[in-house]
């Protein structure tokens, strides 16, 4: 018995990845609106995996992540939206996307990186709302408030087999389910190789103690700026999903300073650093928020319990509060996260500094 | 006529920046003395308002008419800022006490995370206490002009402004100067263990630079409301962030820092407005802070400290 808990429990990616793969198959809902939701989650995921890069990885507080994927959806929708002249595809597409955002991650950081911990990440803060902003005031480019649409779904135009694959996407949410779910794994996949590489060790080095990395011949500032490119690299992959799945890239407000700190409260309830940590707080956060909520919601209107609608007693009016207690309680009694990084939890409850 | 143009703009910036110094105190003192973002601060800032909007009924206080205010006026005003100052004191200090305090020897994102999910309690507070919608605040002041001929325009309101937060200011700056408790303050700034050696109460010490924060905060929400005249359960987050700029724009920790912050912000939201558009403000004061941080990383007045090994 032991045995097959510990062949399970190290290979915990594999598993679940095997039991979402299956899920579409046993679960009809999600060849429905649960599909979508769920599709919206493994890009959340992808995200906040990004965003470990530079908080969890690094150690460098980052609160504008948002931007990144938000920077990622619009270059993904101004090269395939019928209004600009390139409609080059989406998997073109997002390769220059991640390669543009990437470059902008870079562009942002050079300068930067020197700041210290709280500076740099008020620089990113600022950065997320600059981007906000222009995406909002550019409307030539961006579209203003209506945001770009209709962002064409991925192999729109292919045919394969006698079907097109754009059509496919478009009629059947469970394409989405299984591009996102793919490019998950391929990011778990790859973040399980960079956490054991050189430039994943360097990055823990830069984390624990900069003077002594440098001491070791780690170039401290190469180290952050490629932490700085994988992130918005990742955010950005995440993005061109977010825009073809939705097939806009929403107004501008989807990307602001609350989305940021959405995903980084994932990340740190989660447990820093930690893979399935960070997938597991963005389940808890984004699944309260698009699944608890509306059903307990329409739990008590069933209950009839609130027959004046007042938001003292509906769910979603206390949604605010719960968030915040249980971000605070979490913080109280596992400051560490849900399921911490090995590292961590050994440097926490070894020799207490 | 655009030179005084220009003149006025600036005069509104720094009134306006008057007001955002005094909410950026609030986080330089906490930053300076615990290392904490303490994120809920502008949303304390909302409670105090609707305090404010709430005890402007109890009291009775009217709108005045456009010549001068009467004395009761200013003295309810009086005592609202004395309230609301003591309301989110207390409320900051409990938070310390409950939250923050036991976290002291966590992981440091661990109290940021905290201070995030106060916000969100507080800004659920708000929902309940005003509504969702946006809400009036009473004009209490009189609109008249103070300032001779038709060119300045310098009303009551911006005097208000000025007559709180100048003294407020001087006063919290002779106490950390030159008071047992501003001394105590600066040494857990420094050291806190070594503080503790000779004899500081440390705890003590946070709480009280906690509850002078909330105090300044709650003096900042009454003057918001007289001045702005319009409140919101979110207004919190959009105030936070220009305050907390301020505080970092100013050197964090540093206190005469925050108010040149504060008042830096405000010129640049104001002539921003003036000149490029309102819609660009906020992109221009967040640019603008990104540029001084890359040429001066600690801040206009903060000290740049060597890393320890």
């Amino acid at each position: 018995m032991g045995t097959v808990w510990g062949w399970v429990s190290d290979r915990w990616e594999v598993v679940v990845l095997a039991v979402l793969a299956v899920a579409p198959l046993v679960i009809p809902a999600l060849g429905g609106a649960l599909g979508g939701q769920v599709t919206t989650l493994f890009i959340y995921c992808i995200l906040a995996l990004g965003l470990n890069v530079m908080v969890g990885y690094t150690g460098l507080l980052h609160l504008g992540i948002a931007a990144f994927f938000g920077i990622g959806a619009y270059v993904l929708a101004i090269l395939t939206v019928p209004t600009f002249p390139f409609q080059i595809g989406w998997l073109a597409a997002a390769a220059v996307s991640i390669a543009v955002t990437a470059g902008i991650g870079l562009a942002l950081g050079a300068p930067t990186l020197r700041l210290r911990g709280d500076y740099l990440a008020i620089v990113t803060l600022g950065f997320g709302e600059v981007a906000k902003v222009t995406l909002r005031n550019l409307e030539q480019v961006t579209g203003g408030m209506k945001g770009l649409n209709p962002v064409p779904p991925p192999g729109a135009g292919v045919t394969v087999a006698g079907t097109d694959l754009g059509l496919a996407f478009a009629v059947d949410p469970r394409w989405f389910y299984y591009l996102t779910l793919a490019s998950l794994a391929g990011v778990v996949w790859a973040m399980r190789r960079l956490e054991n590489s050189r430039l994943g060790r360097a990055w823990v080095a830069v984390r624990e103690d900069e003077l002594a990395a440098s001491a070791m011949g780690i170039s401290a500032t190469r180290v952050k700026l490629s932490a700085f490119a994988m992130s918005s690299a990742v955010a950005a992959l995440a993005g061109c999903l977010y825009a073809a799945s939705l097939s806009t890239t929403a107004d501008p407000n989807a990307y602001d300073f609350n989305r940021s700190i959405l995903v980084l409260c994932a990340v740190i309830l989660g447990g820093l650093g930690s893979i399935p940590g960070t997938l597991l707080g963005v389940a808890i956060l984004v699944g309260f928020d698009t699944v608890l909520a509306p059903w307990a919601d329409s739990l008590i209107q069933q209950l009839n319990i609130n027959p004046s609608g007042s938001s003292l007693l509906s769910f979603s009016g206390w949604r605010l509060a719960i968030f915040g207690i249980a971000l605070v309680l979490v913080m109280r009694y596992r400051p560490e996260g849900l399921i911490p990084s090995r590292r961590l939890a050994a440097e926490l409850h070894g020799d207490q500094r | 006529m655009s030179a005084l143009f220009f003149l006025q703009q600036c005069l509104i910036g720094l009134t306006n920046g008057a007001l955002v110094a005094l909410m950026a105190l609030g986080y330089t003192m906490v930053y300076g003395i615990i290392r904490l973002i303490n994120f809920a601060h502008g949303d304390l800032i909302m409670l105090g308002a609707c305090l404010a909007l709430t005890l402007v009924g109890a009291f009775g206080l009217e709108a005045a008419g456009t010549a001068t205010a009467g004395v009761a006026t200013w003295l309810g005003i009086a005592l609202l800022v004395g309230l609301c100052g003591l309301f989110c004191g207390l409320v900051n200090v409990a938070v310390d006490r409950l939250v923050y305090r036991p976290l002291r020897d966590a992981p440091k994102l661990a109290p940021l995370v905290s201070a995030i999910g106060v916000s969100f309690i507080f800004m659920n507070i708000g929902l309940f206490w005003l509504g969702p919608a946006d809400r009036s605040f009473p004009q209490l002041l009189p609109t008249a002009n103070l300032l001779p001929g038709e060119g300045l325009q310098f009303g009551w309101k911006d005097l208000l402004v000025l007559v709180v937060v100048v003294p407020l200011m001087a006063a919290l700056m002779v106490l950390v100067k030159s008071t047992r408790l501003g001394k105590a303050m600066r040494a857990v700034s420094q050291d806190e263990t070594a503080a503790a050696l000779v004899g500081v109460d440390v705890d003590r010490v946070i709480a009280a630079t906690f509850f002078l924060g909330g105090f300044l905060g709650g003096a900042a929400s009454v003057i918001y409301g007289l001045y702005i005249n319009t409140i919101g359960f979110q207004m919190g987050f959009q105030n936070g962030l220009y305050a907390f700029t301020a505080a970092v724009l100013g050197g964090i920790g540093s206190i005469p820092g925050a108010v040149i912050g504060g008042l830096v912000i405000g010129l640049v939201r104001a002539l921003s407005t003036a000149y490029v558009g309102e819609r660009w403000a906020g992109a221009m004061v967040f640019a603008i802070l990104i540029v001084i941080l890359v040429f001066r990383p600690e801040g206009l007045l903060g000290r740049r400290t060597k890393e320890k090994v």
